[in-house]
């Protein structure tokens, strides 16, 4: 039985759709990853699966439960890490994972806890004043303390600095070593590549595309081979012998618009041999960045990469 | 019940390390009482000022932590995404509803161990007909739960800031039109009326009958609070909105 389980899942904010038909399962001890640009629908998911939001039509289970009408017996088990806030500001790390264990039958202990997620150094100071890490952290702490055989994290690396990000990885890798089931969301490639085992990719409430990294990025978009070489090559040449259309995309990084065959790769190194140009690489895949901007393209919503930015307000 | 009583703690901890509610539950009542029983600038009549005024004052107070305290820290906690986190703890709605009366009823006796004993200091005596410590504890049940079902109303519907502002100005009404320092009597008769509607008024009327020697404890005064303990939670528990 898989750990989480929607098909056809549609939720709606009065006439606006958000989320539009999403399908997908995650097995326990699996990371998956619900990516896509902002707005996607990837927290009014989850917040499905957390038991948040009832959906307007589409089957949801959680370790076999639904999460609206059997949502006392599915918290226990699961643990819950929102995008923003949830936890008093006023209180330190300790005290608020005190606090909790209480709510949970078999608590982790809350030593075993702070160390874990490294904070034992701050366990006093009030949550307002910790870094956007050390929340992300202690929030994350909060959705552990249960023992949950699921966890959902919604962006759990949003604000959170590269040596911080490392320590987060870390965990999640771990727990899905015990076992845990992880939903996860992220708006970022990079952090769902290097987390995931699987990722599901979201656009404008649909799911665009599902597999592990590996599968996604051969997904390319259309038949096409890619070589890189020296720069500023005749491709007008090249383009004779292949009878197909070429483009040095970036400087000496070539694409070539044809159905990769070992015709077609042998004669790409015959015609640079000839003009004694090295080979340095040649792809007939496409990498999971080319196939995700293919699939989900530039949309107004997708993030600037120069700036950070802003949470959209959930209503 | 080991997540009630943790929270029950956690809650009391959290209220007494605030300044704001310290200041408005203690701070306030305590300089009134004081300040009104020695400088005698209310229109207490051939009543002394004490005896007016620390039945009063313990309906503010009462007031101060039920209303203003507990309503201004729930619509913090709904902004800051606490209550929709605890939404997926096994710490159950009603648990958390619970632990926030017991926080309440322990502020309020705080707040009493500190009060009565400066109303005994400078002269308050529970004397004369009609004085009743039960009928006393009674009615600042039900104000409780008709003031707390006033600030939760509140904070369940509104943004915590403009939350903050209406309990706060709402506290200053309900300060000025509930008897507590200005006796009813002295209120234009429309407004006198409109104000007895108020828990605030029944309240104080309430304890000025029951712990100052006022006579026997309005009938009205039950009825108003009665009703107010059902309508105010009812309404608060059917909108409040919970993120």
């Amino acid at each position: 039985m898989p750990a989480v389980e929607c098909s056809e899942l549609v939720v709606r904010y009065g006439t606006t759709t958000a989320v539009d038909g999403v399908s997908l399962s995650a097995e326990p001890g699996e990371v998956l990853a619900l990516l896509g640009p902002n707005g996607a629908g990837k927290t009014s998911t989850i917040e499905v699966l957390e038991g948040y939001r009832e959906p307007a039509s589409g089957r949801v289970r959680v370790l076999g439960l639904d999460p609206r009408r059997q949502h006392r017996d599915l918290v226990a088990r699961i643990g819950v890490m929102l995008q923003r806030g949830g936890v008093y500001p006023m209180v330190g790390p300790r005290r608020v994972i005190d606090l909790f264990a209480r709510y949970y039958p078999d608590p982790v202990p809350t030593d075993e806890l702070l160390d874990l997620v490294g904070l034992a150094e701050v366990e006093r100071t009030p949550w307002r004043h910790l870094s956007g890490g050390e929340q992300q952290r202690c929030s994350l702490a909060l959705s552990l303390v249960g023992r949950p055989e699921v966890v959902f994290l919604d962006e759990p690396t949003a604000g959170v600095d590269p040596e911080g990000r490392i320590g987060l990885r870390s965990l999640i890798a771990g727990l899905s070593a015990r076992n845990t089931c992880v939903v996860m969301t992220t708006h970022e490639l990079a952090e769902a590549e290097r987390l995931a085992d699987r990722l599901v990719i979201i656009r404008s409430g649909q799911v665009l595309a599902g597999g592990t990294a590996a599968e996604l990025a051969g997904r390319g978009s259309g038949p096409v081979v890619r070589f890189s070489s020296r720069p500023g090559l005749d491709i007008g040449g090249l383009e004779l012998v292949l009878g197909a259309v070429v483009i040095e995309e970036t400087r000496s990084s070539y694409r070539v618009e044809v159905t990769p065959t070992p015709t077609v790769t042998a004669a790409i190194a015959t015609w640079l041999a000839e003009r004694d140009a090295e080979l340095i690489e040649l792809r007939t895949t496409a990498s999971l960045e080319e196939t995700y901007l293919s699939l989900v393209g530039t949309e107004p919503s997708a993030p600037t990469p120069a700036r950070p930015q802003r949470q959209r307000r959930r209503r | 019940m080991r997540a009630l009583w943790a929270q029950v703690r956690a809650e009391t901890w959290m209220t007494l390390r605030r300044g704001e509610t310290l200041l408005v539950t203690v701070g306030i009542p305590v300089v009134f009482v004081v300040f009104f029983s020695e400088v005698h600038v209310l229109p207490t009549g051939r009543v002394p000022a004490v005896t007016f005024v620390v039945p009063g004052i313990l309906a503010l107070a009462v007031m101060s932590t039920a209303m203003v305290a507990l309503g201004s820290a729930t619509g913090f906690e709904r902004a800051y995404g606490v209550l929709k986190r605890l939404g997926a703890t096994p710490l159950r709605r009603d648990r958390l509803v619970a632990a926030k009366i017991a926080t309440v009823v322990g502020v309020e006796l705080i707040q009493g161990s500190v009060l009565v004993p400066i109303g005994l200091g400078l002269g308050w005596r529970l004397a004369g007909a009609g004085t009743s410590v039960p009928q006393a504890v009674g009615l600042v049940l039900l104000a409780t739960i008709a003031f707390g079902g006033v600030g939760l109303l509140l904070a369940g519907v509104l943004r915590a800031e403009v939350n903050l502002a209406a309990t706060n100005g709402l506290y200053l009404v309900l300060l000025l039109l509930g008897g507590m320092l200005v006796p009813l009597s002295k209120l234009p008769g429309g407004l006198a009326a409109f104000a007895r509607l108020l828990p605030a008024a029944a309240l104080s009327s309430g304890l000025h009958a029951s712990l100052g020697g006022a006579g026997a404890v309005p009938v009205e005064s039950w009825v108003v609070l009665a009703i107010w303990s059902l309508a105010s939670p009812t309404v608060a528990s059917l909108t409040f909105r919970w993120e």
